[in-house]
């Protein structure tokens, strides 16, 4: 709702119109956002906590790998086709720059470096939110309304360890890994566009992609991706296993807008955490 | 009375300004069928959850054998409440999985019994709950009353102490309520444990009720047997009661008692003194024969069918009838002697014998398949007048009851 529209409606409630209210009120509605952003911001600081508690119990094992297959495998196709064509279009803007500067050569290790610290965690990241993120969340807030989570609390059976944990667990396995895959698959894209296409040496290419990347990239890549996946299943099941309690609707529409806060706010915390680990990092 | 299972002692709950329940007190006994009656959206199904500890009160404390929930401590709750099933009244089966891994699913998650076992005990719900062709489908292929069944089954999988069940018989058509009502009487019977159901479903719910309790603006008014409910004057009963309670009983069309009882009242007020009037009782036995060999649906069909063959042939001539209990019809002839009577029984039998007990087979014993049951029809018939009250000239008939009809494997064969 607009903050205009927020002021009106307290005016239609009947609050009081003392003096100077309508200076205040938009502080005073400032004030209560912000608090209730630290309230869900503790609340899924807890939520994840007590999910990773719960990882390593009994026939946890069974949930996890089938969440691996789920959140990781059948990403698969997806991160390749979006860590190809990522490559190549890498690949042919920075052949054009590189040769503007005579510096052609320099090719692989921009694409390297650029891929294994920046673009692939993050890119991966999002790809992972758009499309095993939703369903998450989606999956968990059609259980919450239709009362089976309840269902299971009424079983005795923990839901955050039926349900959130192995999630959080299988997401932080599989990120590094898509990570992984992407980063290999956009160097290879580039080498298509950048060798291939527009006539960059083969042997330079590859050279430069070896003697440019060390060690500390590729663990700076998998801390990134370690972060996201921690992120982004958090974010994705929190919204979905509390979709019953959102204010501004019920049902399934709740859980619609629950799928969609999910989803933007993931997009957002990947990237401003990315900043953040950056800065650390570097 | 022995201690009460379960108490609720001034449970007050509100959602932001509403409050749902308000200095609720109320117990709930061991062993026994309890079913919670009101009007929809009076907080029966809030009660419920507070039980099981889905929901906490804002004032007042529930107490488990005589100790307060909130004071126990994490072992002693789950003690409590460990052996404890509930039944959703939207089922709440998970989606994604067979009816089979819904059932196995809590035993799976919360014992550590070998997957052997588990399959034995889950195939044995499944069958108890006649799910075999539907053990390998998922929720969304299955009708309304299958689901229901399926949430039975798994309700019941871990052999629970108490089951608390939400509106079971919802979205159901007449004979399947009945049936589900009756599978539940079943098993309680057969397992033992407590039951506590919350229900609409008035006066069907009475056949296997022990107690009743009823919630009637935000709290209790009434607990007791359904025979002291009859005595219960309180607006409760013209409001709540005689508004759900139609004037004709859903699975069989006659009348509903209440509606009997005013009907008995009105034909007996221009009588003279001394005027007679015949009570007949007429029972079905060995229908568990019917409910254990061919199902729930097949022993409902059986109480259906017999409920419109006595009112098709006792209507016409004045006659008019209701069900007192699961098992059992009363008919009554206002101002016949015993010489009209007795013809009239004897037309009865005969026509039964020769049509009605077709009836039977056909619509429920013959169509169920090859299972082999024993179902006998008896008949009693006693006099009363004006002077003598009702239920002990219906206890007479009752004494005088002879077989009229039988229903054997040789029959259907």
């Amino acid at each position: 709702m607009k903050l205009s529209a927020k002021i009106q409606k307290s005016f239609e409630n009947g609050e009081p119109r003392r003096p100077g209210r309508l200076l205040t009120l938009p502080f005073a509605l400032l004030g209560s956002t912000a608090l209730n952003w630290v309230n869900h911001a503790g609340a899924a600081v807890i939520f994840l906590l007590l999910a990773i508690m719960r990882i390593p119990r009994a026939r946890q094992l069974e949930k996890v790998i089938q969440q691996v297959y789920y959140i990781g495998a059948r990403s698969m196709m997806i991160i390749m086709l979006v860590g190809l064509f990522t490559g190549m279009v890498l690949g042919l803007q920075s052949y054009h720059a590189l040769v503007k500067v005579g510096a052609e050569g320099a090719l692989g290790t921009l694409v390297a470096l650029s891929l294994i610290r920046e673009l692939g965690p993050v890119l991966t990241a999002i790809m992972i939110t758009a499309r095993a993120g939703s369903a998450i969340t989606a999956e968990i807030g059609i259980q919450r309304i239709s009362e089976q989570i309840d269902a299971l609390d009424t079983m005795h059976i923990d839901p955050l360890r039926y349900l959130v944990s192995p999630r959080i667990a299988a997401a932080i396995i599989s990120f590094p890994i898509l990570t992984t895959l992407f980063d290999l698959i956009g160097i290879l894209g580039s080498y298509v566009s950048g060798v291939w296409i527009m006539g960059a040496n083969a042997g330079t290419y590859f050279y430069r992609v070896q003697s440019s990347v060390e060690m500390k990239d590729v663990t700076d890549g998998f801390v990134k991706a370690f972060v996201f996946a921690v992120i982004v299943a958090t974010v994705c099941c929190y919204q979905g296993y509390f979709a019953h309690m959102r204010s501004e609707s019920r049902g399934a529409k709740a859980v619609g807008l629950a799928t969609t806060s999910a989803v933007v706010l993931s997009c957002v915390l990947i990237l401003v955490s990315d900043y953040v680990v950056t800065s650390l990092l570097l | 009375m022995d201690n009460p299972l379960i108490e609720f002692r001034d449970v007050t709950k509100r959602f932001g300004s509403l409050t749902v329940l308000e200095k609720v007190n109320l117990k709930i006994y061991e062993g026994e069928v309890t079913t919670i009656i009101g009007l929809s959206g009076g907080g029966k199904s809030v009660l419920l959850k507070h039980i099981i500890g889905l929901l906490q009160p804002d004032e007042g404390s529930i107490l488990f054998r005589g100790q307060p929930l909130d004071q126990m401590s994490k072992k002693e709750r789950y003690a409590a409440l460990g052996r404890m099933s509930y039944m959703f009244q939207d089922n709440a089966l998970f989606d994604s999985m067979t009816v089979y891994d819904n059932i196995a699913l809590p035993l799976r998650e919360t014992t550590r019994l070998k997957k052997a076992e588990i399959d034995r005990r889950v195939r044995a719900r499944i069958e108890q709950t006649e799910l075999i062709d539907a053990m390998y489908k998922y929720p969304s292929e299955l009708s309304g009353g299958m689901q229901k069944r399926a949430a039975l089954a798994r309700a019941l999988v871990i052999d629970p102490q108490i089951v608390l069940f939400d509106e079971p018989t919802s979205g159901q058509d007449p004979v399947r309520k009945n049936a589900i009502l009756s599978m539940i009487a079943q098993y309680q019977r057969k397992f033992g444990f407590t039951a506590v159901l919350v229900s609409h479903e008035i006066p069907d719910v009475y056949f296997i009720s022990n107690r009743i309790l009823a919630l009637y603006n935000r709290t209790i008014v009434f607990q007791g047997t359904v025979e002291e409910l009859e005595d219960f004057d309180h607006p409760f009963k013209d409001e709540v009661i005689r508004s759900l309670e139609g004037l004709q009983q859903e699975l069989t069309g006659l009348r509903s008692k209440r509606q009997f009882k005013i009907q008995y009242h009105a034909s007996m007020k221009g009588g003279a003194l001394g005027e007679s009037f015949t009570i007949i009782i007429f029972t079905l036995e060995g229908l568990d024969s019917v409910i254990s060999n061919l199902g729930h649906d097949a022993a409902q069909k059986a109480i259906h069918s017999t409920g419109l063959f006595i009112d098709k042939h006792f209507g016409p001539i004045g006659g008019f009838s209701t069900r007192v209990n699961a098992q059992q019809f009363v008919t009554m002839l206002p101002y016949s002697d015993q010489t009209e009577a007795d013809a009239l029984m004897v037309d009865f039998i005969n026509e039964f014998q020769e049509e009605g007990i077709r009836g039977i087979q056909g619509e429920a014993v013959g169509k169920m398949g090859d299972g082999c049951v024993e179902l006998v029809v008896l008949a009693g018939m006693a006099q009363g007048n004006l002077l003598e009250k009702i239920e002990s000239v219906i206890e007479c008939a009752r004494d005088r009851q002879k077989e009229i009809g039988r229903i054997t494997c040789d029959t259907q064969e």
